[in-house]
């Protein structure tokens, strides 16, 4: 029997190393189709009226004039009068026409009249959300009052982040098409969907079908973060529409509803207490948190402190808000960019206000941390990278217009895998084939699983095909919570050996070996030993017959193949022009372990790109909600400020690949590096003006107006 | 974005006879980086584009004995090439720092200078369809009682909060360049500065060209090598400045100022000459001459609830502009 247990990474001559995405190229090339470039014969466009205030009534609504513009197929009301609509851009009719423009056009005939109704817009302030502060059930600790009145300094930060939103570059939709296959009818929904093998039922439901009927598809898709796992209004009513006119219909978000609608990552804000010892041991925390997920309200796990969650004496509070914007929805670990910023900032106040340098403080206190040993290592390799001990100076007045300063932050995540199939096929040519329902948020699940099967199958990776992102494969959960990895590369594993088994049980007698005693390696299927007498991979196929072998996978859990629970660390050094407020991120460090990496590039990449949000969160990146309106006033890529690449600063990357490490088992990687950048970022602004930023981004208004307290 | 007649005229004067004296009916098109955002988002609903890109002596760059003579569509792109070909760069350094800030590939690869100039106002509220004045029924300003951290903070008395957003005006301004116009009665050349008003009242533009004239060239005097644009910005990509300065000074053989002109760019509803350089001439411009200049300016500035930041970054570019005018000399 081959070995499900992982390799030896010096036995590995693909997993673990660099290798580039394998459909990048398509990528590149515009081979590579999503759902935005779906286009089907005789397909129907689909555009929506929508709220243009924060709150409102629907007072009159006549479609009419749209249904009778010529090119419109279908309308669909969606809030009739009488209706209340809840945020800005809400839906309130959809309607469906031959042509994009004429969409568009039809939309802007339908005559609507709202009744305006009071809205609070407002994410920060917790007195004018009146009832709609909603305040959590207090956490104190006995001895709080004891402790924190007895600590040798206790500090005060107050800080916050504001609401952002995904910014999927490929927006929310779907196309939806009734059709046929192989004589039985079919309903094909093309989705950018997280869930691939999950959002069928939503199609069938809406299309009234059974699910069986329905083939969703996601190839490839432009970016989830998290909000990409339901069919959602959206999709549903391309599936209706659809249904009801007989023509397959395609419903793209624009980019002001996108942004408005699609999901959001909810503001935090919080007063925080810290109270310290001489030595810098932290023997106290309070706070009162509080922030907004829109409609929906918010501030859920993790709680205060982050991390440092075993602080012994302890005063919590938080307050979720439920203010008239759109709803929030995961966002790349939710709710732990913002806690780590609140802990963060709190937890480097402390350690400036005693006068300590962060660096120490923190490792005086990693005893209050579930993984001290590990975020230990982590941060001397981080400290080492960034030059920490050269680059921090004491927080003060450093005199120059333009000052630098380090800033450090860490995290943790779960990451443990979730439930995937992955069905292995191997041909009697020699060709494999790997069939998942997962789906390829564009950071590689795909090359993840075709580096694993030509592993274990000792072939390139040019000689595996990999096929994901239908729901007909073997079905995969959806994409979220760094889950994805572990599941898919133990999965593809658990397949690809047991093949292989077969493969060498048809082949050892010929080769007069034992099957346990053959393995595949370098393109042959050969002994342990020695590659003499090896028989190339595909002429070994051929002993199999006619019939292909056809075996299935499932997540491995535990025993040296997956696991959970990871801790990082990063650094910032960033430079401050105190008269202009600009913020300019110099460099950041991430230091991350994972466990046992598939692909080392993705994987840095992964990283990378967190760091990149990171920078976009803690400098530019906002939902600005007017307050007369109540309507979304930068539902655009321009006012809704991302980072360029000339923004974002040198960013270097070490993932954690001791043998200890590497014998945990793959653990996801999606959300861990986006926690941290917000949170040390702000702090190495902290260090540089010697002064607390109070909220991110920390655009010049709020910089300067820090450098004035 | 509305069907539209498209019209692609030869020459200025064919131009010009396809153009509408009544504002809004037909507008000319060049780079369409603006006009066709606006058009697809409705807040601008022509009827015809003319487009300018066939008439080839707007394209034109020249150097000669009058200054620096550019026409309307000559591209972002072609500016920045000739002004290492044409040698300009050095001569009219406020124009080129300006340029050179306008980062972004497609308004470089795209954008005109004529369209940069006549660009219209990013202000979120006239962008999404409430009019160039954003007035609620009781005429109430919206951006006053709103969000208006990106708004004036001078020559905002009246209803106009929203800040003109060319990058390229206050260099010209700065220099002195005048702008010659094409228009039914005639041509005609004015200052720059001209090209630009305040309107006071909803439907008026905000700038003083007839809806049938057209821009079809700037021309830089003679050089003041003594000229620098200093631009607040957050992002090196695509974005607009915060606050922005140009100056251009002349000084005599002593060191002493006999002429300075300054302007601020992205703080007010037109590019804002500074009247107060004036009170520079016949003094050095030290330190504290440009300190005095800054505070001067800062007191003629009217910042909302939310914007006072911008008076700020307006000083801190003005200074900035004045030393590296100095420091260019």
């Amino acid at each position: 029997m081959a070995d499900l247990a992982w390799p030896d990474p010096k036995d590995c001559s693909l997993l673990g190393t660099r290798v580039p995405r394998i459909d990048g190229p398509d990528k590149c090339a515009g081979r590579a189709k999503y759902t935005y470039d779906i286009n089907r014969p005789r397909m129907l466009w689909a555009k929506f009226v929508t709220c243009p205030y924060g709150r409102a009534r629907v007072a009159s609504l006549d479609v009419t004039p749209a249904q009778q513009l010529p090119g419109v197929v279908a309308v669909e009301v969606i809030a009739g009068v009488g209706s209340e609509l809840k945020t800005s851009f809400q839906e309130v009719a959809c309607i469906a026409a031959e042509s994009e423009e004429i969409a568009r056009e039809a939309v802007r005939r339908v005559k609507v009249t709202f009744d305006r109704l009071a809205h609070n817009v407002v994410d920060d302030d917790v007195a004018m959300a009146g009832n709609q502060a909603k305040p959590g059930r207090e956490q104190l600790t006995d001895d709080f009052a004891e402790a924190i009145g007895g600590a040798a300094v206790v500090s005060e930060t107050e800080v916050g982040c504001s609401v952002l939103t995904h910014c999927c570059l490929e927006s929310h939709g779907s196309v939806v098409e009734f059709g046929e296959e192989d004589g039985q009818p079919v309903v094909r929904a093309w989705c950018s969907s997280q869930a691939v093998s999950g959002v069928g039922g939503e199609f069938a439901q809406a299309a009234g079908v059974p699910a069986a009927q329905v083939r969703v598809s996601c190839q490839h898709m432009g970016g989830g973060f998290g909000s990409k796992f339901g069919a959602d209004l959206w999709g549903a009513l391309a599936a209706r529409l659809a249904r009801q006119t007989g023509r397959p219909v395609k419903v793209m978000l624009e980019r002001d509803m996108e942004i408005a609608l699609a999901g959001s990552r909810l503001s935090a804000f919080g007063r925080m207490r810290v109270g310290v010892k001489d030595d810098g041991e932290i023997v106290a925390w309070e706070s009162d948190a509080w922030g907004t997920g829109g409609v929906n309200g918010g501030m859920g796990a993790p709680g205060l402190p982050y991390v440092f969650g075993n602080i012994p004496n302890k005063k919590v509070k938080s307050t979720p808000i439920f203010t008239n914007t759109g709803a929030q929805r995961a966002w790349r670990a939710p709710n732990h960019p913002q806690m780590c910023l609140l802990t963060m900032a709190a937890l480097s106040d402390a350690a400036a206000e005693l006068g300590m340098d962060e660096l120490d403080f923190f490792r005086k206190n990693l005893g209050l941390t579930s993984r001290a040993d590990v975020y230990r290592e982590e941060l001397e390799i981080a400290a080492e990278m960034i030059g920490w001990k050269k680059k921090w100076i004491p927080r003060g007045d450093q005199g120059d217009v333009v000052r630098r300063g380090v800033g450090l932050a860490l995290h943790t995540w779960g990451g443990g895998p979730h439930n995937s199939n992955v069905q292995c096929t191997l041909h009697p040519d020699g060709a494999v084939e790997l069939r998942c329902g997962t789906q390829d948020l564009g950071v590689g699940a795909r090359t993840t699983i075709g580096i694993v099967a030509a592993e274990t199958f000792g072939l390139p990776l040019a000689k595996v095909t990999v096929l994901i992102g239908e729901n007909r494969y073997p079905q995969s959960d959806g994409s979220g919570g760094s889950t994805t990895v572990g599941a898919i590369s133990t999965a593809t594993r658990h397949a690809c050996v047991q093949a292989l088994d077969k493969l060498c049980a048809a082949i050892a007698p010929e080769m007069n070996a034992a099957p346990e005693q053959l393995i595949a390696k370098d393109g042959l299927i050969r002994g342990r030993e020695s590659a003499a007498g090896g028989v190339p991979f595909a002429d070994a196929c051929r002993r199999l017959g006619a019939q292909p072998v056809v075996t299935m996978g499932q997540t491995q859990r535990g025993n040296g193949m997956s696991s959970s629970q990871v801790g990082g660390v990063q650094m910032a050094d960033v430079e401050v022009d105190c008269e202009t407020g600009i913020v300019t991120v110099r460099q950041m460090v991430a230091v991350q372990d994972c466990g046992r990496i598939i692909d080392l590039l993705t994987t840095e990449s992964q990283v990378r790109g967190a760091m990149i949000m990171g920078v976009c969160a803690a400098l530019y990146e906002e939902r600005i909600q007017d307050p007369v309106t109540g309507v979304v006033l930068n539902p655009d890529l321009e006012f809704y400020k991302l980072a360029g690449i000339a923004d974002v600063g040198r960013l270097d990357v070490h993932m954690m690949q001791t043998p200890e490490h590497v014998a945990r088992g793959v653990i996801g990687i999606g959300e861990p590096p986006a926690i941290s950048p917000m949170a040390a970022i702000a702090n190495a602004v902290a260090n540089a003006i010697g002064a607390r930023v109070k909220r991110c981004p920390m655009t010049p208004d709020r910089v300067l107006a820090a450098l004035k307290t | 974005m509305n069907a539209f007649e498209y019209a692609r005229p030869a020459t200025v004067e064919e131009a010009i006879g396809l153009l509408s004296a009544k504002d809004g009916e037909v507008a000319p098109l060049a780079g369409g980086t603006d006009l066709l955002s606006l058009m697809k988002d409705f807040v601008v609903e022509p009827k015809r584009l003319v487009s300018l890109m066939g008439i080839a002596p707007l394209q034109a760059i020249t150097v000669g004995k009058d200054g620096l003579r550019i026409g309307a569509t000559v591209t972002l792109d072609a500016l920045l090439q000739s002004g290492a070909l044409n040698q300009w760069a050095a001569k009219w350094p406020a124009l080129w720092h300006a340029t050179a800030g306008i980062r972004s590939l497609q308004l470089r690869a795209m954008g005109t200078v004529g369209g940069e100039l006549l660009q219209r106002p990013r202000c979120w509220y006239f962008r999404r369809g409430h009019g160039l004045l954003a007035q609620e029924a009781d005429g109430s300003s919206m951006v006053e009682k709103g969000d208006h951290r990106y708004h004036a903070v001078f020559g905002n008395a009246g209803p106009a909060k929203f800040v003109h957003a060319s990058s390229l005006a206050p260099a010209l301004i700065a220099c002195g360049a005048t702008a010659e116009i094409a228009s039914p009665k005639g041509n005609r050349t004015v200052q720059v500065e001209e090209l630009y008003r305040t309107p006071a009242t909803a439907g008026e533009r905000e700038t003083a060209l007839a809806a049938d004239e057209l821009l079809v060239a700037v021309t830089l005097p003679r050089p003041r090598p003594r000229s620098a644009t200093y631009e607040v910005r957050p992002r090196q990509g695509l974005d607009w400045p915060l606050a922005a300065a140009a100056v251009a000074f002349e000084l005599d053989g002593g060191g002493k100022c006999v002429a300075a002109r300054v302007a601020l760019g992205h703080v007010a509803p037109t590019p804002w000459s500074v009247p107060e350089a004036a009170a520079l001439v016949g003094k050095a411009i030290d330190a504290a001459a440009i300190a005095g200049l800054a505070a001067a300016v800062a007191k003629s500035a009217t910042p909302l609830k939310g914007n006072a930041y911008k008076v700020e970054l307006a000083q801190v570019a003005l200074r900035r502009a004045c030393a590296a005018a100095l420091k260019g000399a």
